[in-house]
């Protein structure tokens, strides 16, 4: 594990630098897909930028929200360059709902945009999992298995790495033509679907989860629910024979289904 | 792929989505630890969050030792800082400000002074030239700092009142509203 880098005065958390890494590899990515689907590249990339800036707006206002009288007397505080100060789960359903809002304002196809979205996140879950390997976190149970590695005082299930060949493995099968459901927007919920079925397997080897109510583990129970959701659109789209061409929009053309 | 074979194959892929979800919950209900509710990550204790923070005792400025574990119940944060550190000396103002605002609810700072890196004839001045009233603790042999796995100054462990890391931010300064959020959170947790 390699959690920090020093530079100087400077101490870089290493485990940001490959989130920003993933970032900046997996916008190429998207770009190519949308080029390949015929939906216009530059407006995409725009709405993918606010959907980001507005993530991070969402989850500084969220994490300011939880403590009012804190944020209240010192307002300018919330352009404080303190990444520990943020709430990911409003960032996430600011950034979704914004995106969602440019794409329909836009008038780019939904299901074909999504799919252009696929092959990014699925590096930039890669790059998560490159993430945790750094700083040591999304560790795993203690075990005595001979594979286990030393970390935090014990022997503990590889998690990160389990997490990051199965990410690799789940990027092969969204890049490449191995047998699919066909459709638009299906291989945007296939990604959905075995990213969250891989959090469903890998949470039971994680020694950081937050347990519920008879025992429980929350992140696990969060993935299986996402996992059904996926499921439950992908029957849905598969069933609603979508040719994919929903509407032509500027200097895109149409979308072709594969 | 022909017409015909369009409705077997959705079939079957709808078996094999239902098949995933009927294993998905098996999985999460097999692999429930229902002993592990409320339990922290690990009875090991080591400096990251959700572990139990690792236990010192040191001097302070008057002779007297402090110990980590006498103050469980409280709230504590650990700073450990150098009087040459500048982002240290820009973040103490905000940490005596937080001190002195929740200090009444059960906060405890420690500041730690990292003195085999820095010279213990220089703390009581930096001290009085900040005007600091919490706890300075010095660490002679850099042993704490060690235990703590010290990577770069300043360092701030925020540690609720059973003892558990919430927090730790490697680097500075840190703002007063920070520090008080942080806190806040601290307080908020069911005891």
């Amino acid at each position: 594990m390699f959690p920090f880098l020093r530079l100087g005065p400077f101490i870089l958390p290493m485990a940001s630098l490959a989130l920003l890494a993933g970032l900046w590899l997996g916008l190429p990515l998207i770009e190519r897909e949308a080029a390949r689907l015929k939906i216009n590249v530059s407006m995409l990339s725009n709405i993918i930028f606010y959907t980001l800036l507005a993530g991070l707006v969402g989850a500084r206002l969220g994490y300011a929200l939880e403590f009012p009288n804190v944020y209240l007397a010192k307002p300018l505080s919330l352009l404080a360059l303190t990444p520990t100060t943020l709430s990911p789960s409003m960032g996430l359903a600011v950034g979704l709902i914004t995106f969602v809002i440019f794409i329909q304002r836009k008038g780019l196809p939904f299901r074909p945009t999504l799919d252009a979205l696929a092959p990014g996140l699925a590096l930039f879950m890669v790059f998560v999992g490159f993430a945790h390997i750094l700083s040591g976190d999304a560790f795993g149970a203690p075990t005595n298995v001979p594979w286990a590695i030393r970390l935090w005082n014990e022997y503990r299930h590889p998690s990160q790495f389990f997490e990051t060949f199965i990410a690799l493995t789940i990027l092969l099968v969204i890049r490449e033509r191995f047998p699919k459901p066909e459709g638009a927007g299906l291989n945007f919920l296939l990604m959905v679907a075995l990213s969250s079925a891989s959090r469903v397997f890998l949470a039971s080897f994680r020694g950081d989860s937050v347990f519920w109510p008879a025992g429980f583990r929350g992140d696990q129970v969060i993935a299986l629910v996402i996992l059904a959701i996926s499921l439950y659109w992908m029957r849905k789209w598969m069933n609603t024979h979508s040719t994919g061409n929903i509407k032509s929009h500027e200097g895109g053309g149409s979308y072709v289904k594969r | 792929m022909t017409e015909s074979n369009l409705p077997s194959r959705k079939r079957r892929w709808e078996i094999l989505m239902l098949a995933s979800l009927a294993a998905g919950i098996l999985w999460t209900v097999v692999s429930r630890v229902p002993s592990a509710v409320g339990a922290p990550l690990s009875s090991s204790p080591s400096p990251r969050e959700g572990f139990l923070a690792p236990d010192f005792t040191l001097d302070n400025l008057q002779g007297e030792k402090v110990t980590l574990s006498d103050l469980r119940g409280k709230i504590v944060v650990i700073n450990l800082w150098a009087t040459w550190c500048p982002p240290c000396r820009a973040e103490m103002p905000a940490l005596e400000n937080a001190y002195e605002q929740y200090k009444d609810s059960g906060l405890v700072v420690l500041g730690l002074n990292v003195t085999n890196q820095d010279s213990e004839s220089e703390v009581p001045r930096f001290v009085e030239e900040f005007g600091l009233t919490f706890p300075i603790l010095l660490d002679r042999d850099g042993s704490v700092s060690a235990l703590y796995e010290l990577r770069g100054l300043p360092t701030t462990f925020f540690v609720n009142r059973a003892g558990i890391i919430r927090t730790v931010v490697v680097g500075g300064p840190m703002s007063e509203t920070f520090f008080r959020s942080k806190i806040e959170a601290l307080l908020q947790e069911v005891q």
